[in-house]
């Protein structure tokens, strides 16, 4: 008895799945709902808070792609991935969109078979060490102990950079960012290596923050962006666009504040044709005319969101450094609507 | 002569003399300690040491337990109430992160305005296993559905349940309690409904969804009924055939058609919002509910006589067996849409349910082989004697007893399942030991907290599983009995 | 036509298959070869799909190419410009260093535990009713962390061994330093190394190890000669000669000498720039581990201990006293052998639980198999079906002989039940 219920509910769940990994955006319009893969706990980049609200940076981008194709950016399921599951839960279709903090490299692009839509922050790898330590350079590093997560890119910069620099360390191999600090902040490792926005975040967030400093190394390049299935370019201009539409919100001052107000009175054509008053972009990328304005309206421009999760005003406290526009001296760089 | 001696005796006692009090060595607690502390060098030795350790423990932790705070907002409020309270540097357990936290590690992130749900669910759990486990003992029974429809019902008015569902609660329970009394074995319908309900209950939407699943046996047997005259064969062929039909082609259209005739709603609650010990104890239940049919199948064909259904239980039992179940979850999480048709994607906790319901079938199935090979002879013999077929045989005759002997063991199974289920922390679920905890410690006010969640989840996880297993013990000793 | 005497076998009708018992179990044997075979080609024809669909293959040359992370313990020799499979071996040889060490401690802790939970001590029985049912009630990974938690929270950094008046300072003679990120033991060290035995692929066995192995097992085989030999003496003459320490000397005299020829010391670790060098530092997460599952399996193990010595009735050891046996002897054989019987089948799935469980290194950062292959190279490579097919491999072939290897011991012990 209790069998077939169990038959019956696989067989109900293979249905309600439906078919098709061609055609993601009218797998999500019909879903009604937009899976994004976030990370399981990172704060200020997705993190539930006690009632399950997700909110930071990477879940922002879900929002906003989720107010672009449904309508509604109160409509994701988010789906806490691992180091070890994320790419998978993309590649099986399990999440249509990966905003978690994933380095974009050449291998995950060709042979894991993701496609990365764009940069929603450019990252480096860096060390975290306790000021008593006396430490003030990576290469004075020799023989130390460090904590690292596994399963990701930083791993094998730190096995890189310390045999170009004919250095020695012993890795602490930890499973996820809360563990790592934990072991950090008990001493079991001299040094925490992690992106170095990651380094900031840990630091912000510890009761003695003066007590730690960030080594000025910066290992290697993490371009991070969100990531969707390879061989569905739709989908993935949707992403893309989406990202590159709050990108050049900021640039051509449009914030969700004056969004309604710019869409009437503007005359800037570059910002008519973004918000959908005079051309129909959204048309070219099967979405309506307003899927821009939706998707800044949901948590700000790139700038509104990077302030409200990640800048300086938050405990987090990042500079927008390298993630500042271009016209700023730096590397947001959206390219033309048109 | 013998006159005069009887003469000389001056006092004949004609009553006995009172039992002296024992030596002082030998009698009260001085006795207790001499025979169970002190009986010789050895036990002394032993004694003296384990007084050490339990001195040890006490005074490495007692500190940190007396100074326990219960009210504070963050850990550094927590650290400056101790401060103030036993001095600087006093040591204190942070306790008023499990006040804060709580819902979260019961309900996870289930919609608050809902928590009366689970509660329902767990509540009707017990009526379900009321038949199953407590047939045995009726005393049990009595205390434990006593106290379930009362905490439940409780519970539900605390968490602000609807009054239609308060009744409906009320009257299920307080019905089942009344039923039970006159004859437990009716609840076996309510235990085969139980996880269609509960499934409902704890993810909510269409009510139709679970009544279309259920109308596919209902076809089945009616079917069987139907045809049984014409042919046996074309009648069990048929119960088999058309309810996997009817779920694959019908069941969720008829559902969706129902649903626009009436929708019988309740909100749903997607499955990213299970967590703690709410997905703990989901995966548990359903995992066990549905091992066990496929326990009893894998016991079954491992004992047959045909060669091949007997080799292929022995493989499937013994590589599950040989695989820890961490591999098994990765399974799940990785590879499990690779096995199924392109494009078929559903929800994780159904995926860990599947592999979970795999893993502990493969134990169920030796705890109840074991219960079949403890079945005397005569029993088969008996069955055999009578002109019984073989399923008739096992389902009247040898099951209902194996699986009474088997009980101990298939408790004992789930608690170990019950256990394992906080692995499902390495997918990306929130178990309420690691990834919860790991949730709680990323907000900034609790950063840095670290014994007090471990300790409190490890002491949840202890008192459902000892009770359990205490559980099972008492009814193996009542059972040994019945059985002399 | 009148030839009534044999009935003739009835004519072959199709409905036979099922209503005569004969080949009623053939065809259904037959229809669950056919369902068992559809499902496993339905099971590889959708991964074929899907993996063509994705545009992935399905082969192990990733296996070759360079691993490019470090492993924090590798018991050979391995760095970031070696191959994954090399990794994976490391993996495995962790793997299995934390099951061994786990099974031997688990067994002495099993049965100490089990015997004193049947101890007259009032005090010991309950402190170990305590400790079983603390540990079976509450879930390994608990333990794991907690154990792992006690090494990174309480024990002192490396640095506090530092210094003129030290804030930590070692224990066993200054040999050995429990710190938050390791534990420094000394390392065996010979004043006369003779050199070591390549066998290619950069593993190399010490040429005094090999001595002190072929040693043990010859002083093995001699022993028992001795004892055969008594036994022989025994058997003509009636009384067993003192073979004891004939058997003592065999063990240990060989080694003592080669000890003293090689000139074997320990070298204690001693604290050199940011930590201790010299001795052996053996990870946290290793010692975390090993305790947290000796401790949870002992648990489990001083159970069917306790099992296995109440299933013995007390009439065996009356008839053996009454028999004239010396208590050592009656152990030996009567008790042992019986008891033995009950314990072995249920402590094999516990030692096989425990080889399984060893998998929650993960939780740890020890890198065993499911931490090389099944994580990090998964990662790396992107391959999680073949490194998942893989792993499970693995962990089947070690269970298998796990059991393989007990059911023979089970089967010598059984050989004495008469």
């Amino acid at each position: 008895m209790k069998t077939s219920v169990f038959l019956g509910t696989v067989a109900a769940a293979t249905l309600m799945a439906g078919a098709g990994m061609a055609d993601t955006l009218a797998d999500v319009k019909a879903r009604g709902e937009l899976n994004c893969g976030v990370n399981t706990g990172l704060v200020g980049f997705a993190a539930p808070d006690a009632n399950g609200n997700w909110t930071g940076f990477d879940v922002d981008i879900c929002k906003a792609v989720a107010a672009a194709v449904l309508g509604d950016p109160s409509k994701v399921k988010y789906v806490p991935t691992t180091g070890q599951t994320r790419f998978t839960a993309l590649s099986s279709g399990e999440v249509d969109i990966l905003a978690r903090n994933s380095t974009w490299t050449f291998s995950r692009d060709t042979d894991l078979k993701l496609d990365f839509v764009g940069v929603n922050y450019y990252d480096g790898q860096g060390f975290m060490v306790r000021k008593d330590l006396g430490v003030t350079s990576a290469k004075e590093l020799d023989g130390a102990t460090i904590c690292i997560q596994t399963g990701t890119t930083t791993e094998l910069n730190l096995a890189d950079y310390f045999k170009a620099n004919n250095m020695a360390y012993q890795p602490v191999n930890i499973d996820s960012n809360a563990e790592g600090e934990q072991q950090y902040m008990a001493g079991a490792c001299d040094a925490y290596t992690t992106d170095a926005s990651g380094l900031a975040a840990t630091r912000a967030a510890f009761a003695d923050p003066e007590n730690h400093i960030i080594l000025p190394e910066i290992i290697s390049k993490e371009p991070l962006g969100p990531a969707v299935r390879h061989g569905d370019s739709n989908w993935g201009d949707v992403a893309r666009w989406t990202l590159y539409a709050l990108i050049a919100a900021e640039e051509y001052g449009i914030t969700s504040k004056n969004i309604e107000e710019l869409s009437k009175s503007s005359q800037n054509p570059e910002v008519q044709r973004l918000l959908g008053v005079t051309d129909d972009l959204g048309a070219m990328i099967g979405l309506d005319k307003d899927w821009a304005k939706r998707a800044i309206l949901a948590s700000g421009n790139y700038g509104e969101i990077f302030a409200a999760n990640i800048g300086e005003q938050t405990p987090i406290g990042l500079a927008r450094g390298l993630n500042a526009q271009w016209t700023q001296g730096g590397l947001m760089y959206a390219m033309p609507f048109r | 002569m013998s006159d005069t001696h009887a003469q000389t005796v001056p006092f004949v006692r004609d009553t006995m003399l009172p039992a002296a009090e024992p030596p002082i060595r030998e009698a009260g607690a001085v006795r207790w300690l001499r025979e169970n502390l002190f009986s010789g060098p050895v036990n002394t030795v032993l004694t003296i040491l384990g007084v050490l350790v339990v001195w040890f423990l006490v005074s490495h932790f007692w500190d940190w337990f007396a100074h326990s705070v219960w009210n504070a907002g963050s850990l550094s409020e927590c650290r400056q109430i101790i401060a103030e309270r036993w001095g600087e540097g006093a040591r204190g357990a942070c306790w008023a992160v499990i006040r804060e936290r709580w819902n979260q590690y019961t309900y996870g992130f289930y919609p608050s305005e809902l928590y009366w749900r689970p509660t329902m669910a767990f509540g009707l759990l017990f009526l379900a296993l009321a038949p199953v486990l407590f047939s045995e003992a009726p005393g049990i029974r009595r205390i434990v559905l006593g106290t379930t429809t009362v905490l439940t019902l409780g519970l539900m008015v605390a968490l602000g349940a609807p009054a239609a569902w308060l009744v409906f609660a009320a009257v299920v329970l307080i019905g089942g309690l009344v039923i039970s009394e006159r004859q437990v074995s009716l609840l076996l319908v309510f235990s085969i409904l139980y996880p269609l309900m509960g499934v409902w209950f704890l993810w909510g939407g269409s009510a139709w969804g679970p009544i279309m699943v259920l109308v596919g046996p209902v076809l089945g047997w009616i079917a069987w009924r139907v045809l049984h005259p014409v042919s046996s064969l074309v009648a069990i062929i048929a119960a088999l055939v058309i309810p996997l039909l009817w779920w694959i082609g019908y069941a969720g259209e008829a559902a969706r058609d129902a649903e626009g005739i009436l929708s019988l709603s309740i909100p749903a609650v997607a499955s990213d919002r299970f967590g703690g010990f709410l997905l703990s104890i989901t995966i548990g239940i359903a995992g066990i509910a549905l091992s066990l049919p496929l326990g009893i199948v894998l016991a079954l064909a491992r004992r047959s006589d045909m060669f091949l259904v007997k080799s292929l239980a022995v493989i499937f039992i013994e590589f599950i067996r040989g695989v820890p179940l961490i591999a098994l979850l990765f399974v799940a999480s990785l590879l499990l849409n690779y096995f199924l048709p392109p494009g078929t994607n559903f929800d994780i906790i159904l995926r860990v349910i599947i592999m979970v319901t795999l893993f502990s079938a493969a134990y169920m199935a030796e705890v109840i082989r074991g219960g079949l090979a403890a079945l005397p002879k005569g029993q088969y013999e008996a069955a055999d004697a009578l002109g019984l077929d073989y399923w008739k045989a096992q389902r009247l005759i040898v099951l209902p007893q194996a699986l009474k002997i088997s009980i101990p063991g298939i408790v004992s199974t789930f608690i170990g399942m019950f256990k394992d289920t906080t692995l499902v922390t390495f997918v990306g679920l929130y178990d309420p030991l690691k990834s919860m905890s790991d949730a709680v410690r990323a907000s900034t006010s609790w950063k840095g907290i670290y014994w007090e969640p471990y300790i409190f989840v490890g002491f949840i996880f202890f008192l459902i599983c000892f009770g359990m297993s205490r559980y099972s013990m008492y009814l193996e000793r009542r059972l040994a009995r019945d059985h002399r | 036509m009148t030839d009534m005497s044999a009935p003739a076998n009835p004519p072959f009708r199709p409905s036979m298959l099922i209503y005569d018992r004969r080949y009623r179990s053939m065809t259904f044997q037959v229809i669950v070869f056919i369902l068992v075979m559809a499902l496993a080609w339905w099971l590889v024809n959708n991964t074929i799909r899907n993996l063509a669909a994705l545009g992935k293959d399905f082969n192990f040359g990733f296996l070759w190419q360079r691993a490019g992370y470090d492993i924090p313990q590798t018991p050979i020799p391995y760095t970031s410009d070696d191959t994954h499979f090399r990794a994976a071996v490391v993996g495995l040889l962790n793997t299995l260093i934390v099951s061994i060490l786990g099974c031997i401690a688990a067994t002495f802790v099993g049965i100490i535990a089990g015997v004193a939970r049947l101890s007259n001590n009032w005090l010991i029985a309950r402190l170990m009713t305590v400790y079983v049912e603390a540990f079976r009630n509450v879930p390994l990974l608990l333990w794991i962390l907690i154990v792992f938690a006690v090494f990174t929270e309480i024990m002192p950094p490396p640095n506090a061994f530092r210094g003129d008046d030290p804030a930590a300072s070692m224990i066993l003679f200054d040999h050995v330093a429990l710190t938050n990120r390791y534990t420094a033991i000394p390392t065996l060290a010979m004043t006369n190394d003779p050199g070591s035995l390549d066998l290619g692929a950069r593993i190399t066995f010490n040429w005094a190890t090999i001595a002190f192995v072929l040693v043990l097992i010859g002083g093995w085989f001699v022993r028992r000669m001795i004892g055969a030999w008594a036994q022989r003496v025994q058997d003509q003459t009636g009384s067993r000669p003192t073979t004891w320490w004939m058997s003592l000397a065999v063990m240990t005299v060989p080694s003592l000498l080669l000890i003293w020829f090689f000139g074997l010391h320990f070298e204690a670790p001693e604290l050199r720039g940011f930590n201790f060098a010299g001795g052996l530092n053996v990870q946290n997460g290793l010692v975390a581990l090993w305790l947290a599952l000796t401790l949870y399996t002992g648990a489990f193990i001083a159970e069917i201990v306790r099992a296995g010595i109440l299933a013995v009735s007390r009439g065996q050891s009356e008839a053996a006293f009454a028999l004239g046996l010396r208590p050592g002897r009656t152990m030996n054989l009567v008790i042992l052998p019986q008891a033995l019987r009950v314990i072995i089948p249920p402590l094999i799935s516990q030692y096989l639980n425990l080889m399984k469980n060893s998998s929650l290194a993960i939780a740890v950062g020890y890198m065993d198999i499911k931490g090389t292959l099944g994580g990090t190279t998964l990662n790396q490579t992107g391959r999680e079906l073949e490194s998942i097919v893989l792993m499970m491999g693995v962990y089947l072939v070690l269970s298998l002989i796990i059991s393989a290897g007990m059911n023979v011991f089970n089967s010598r012990v059984k050989l004495k039940e008469r």
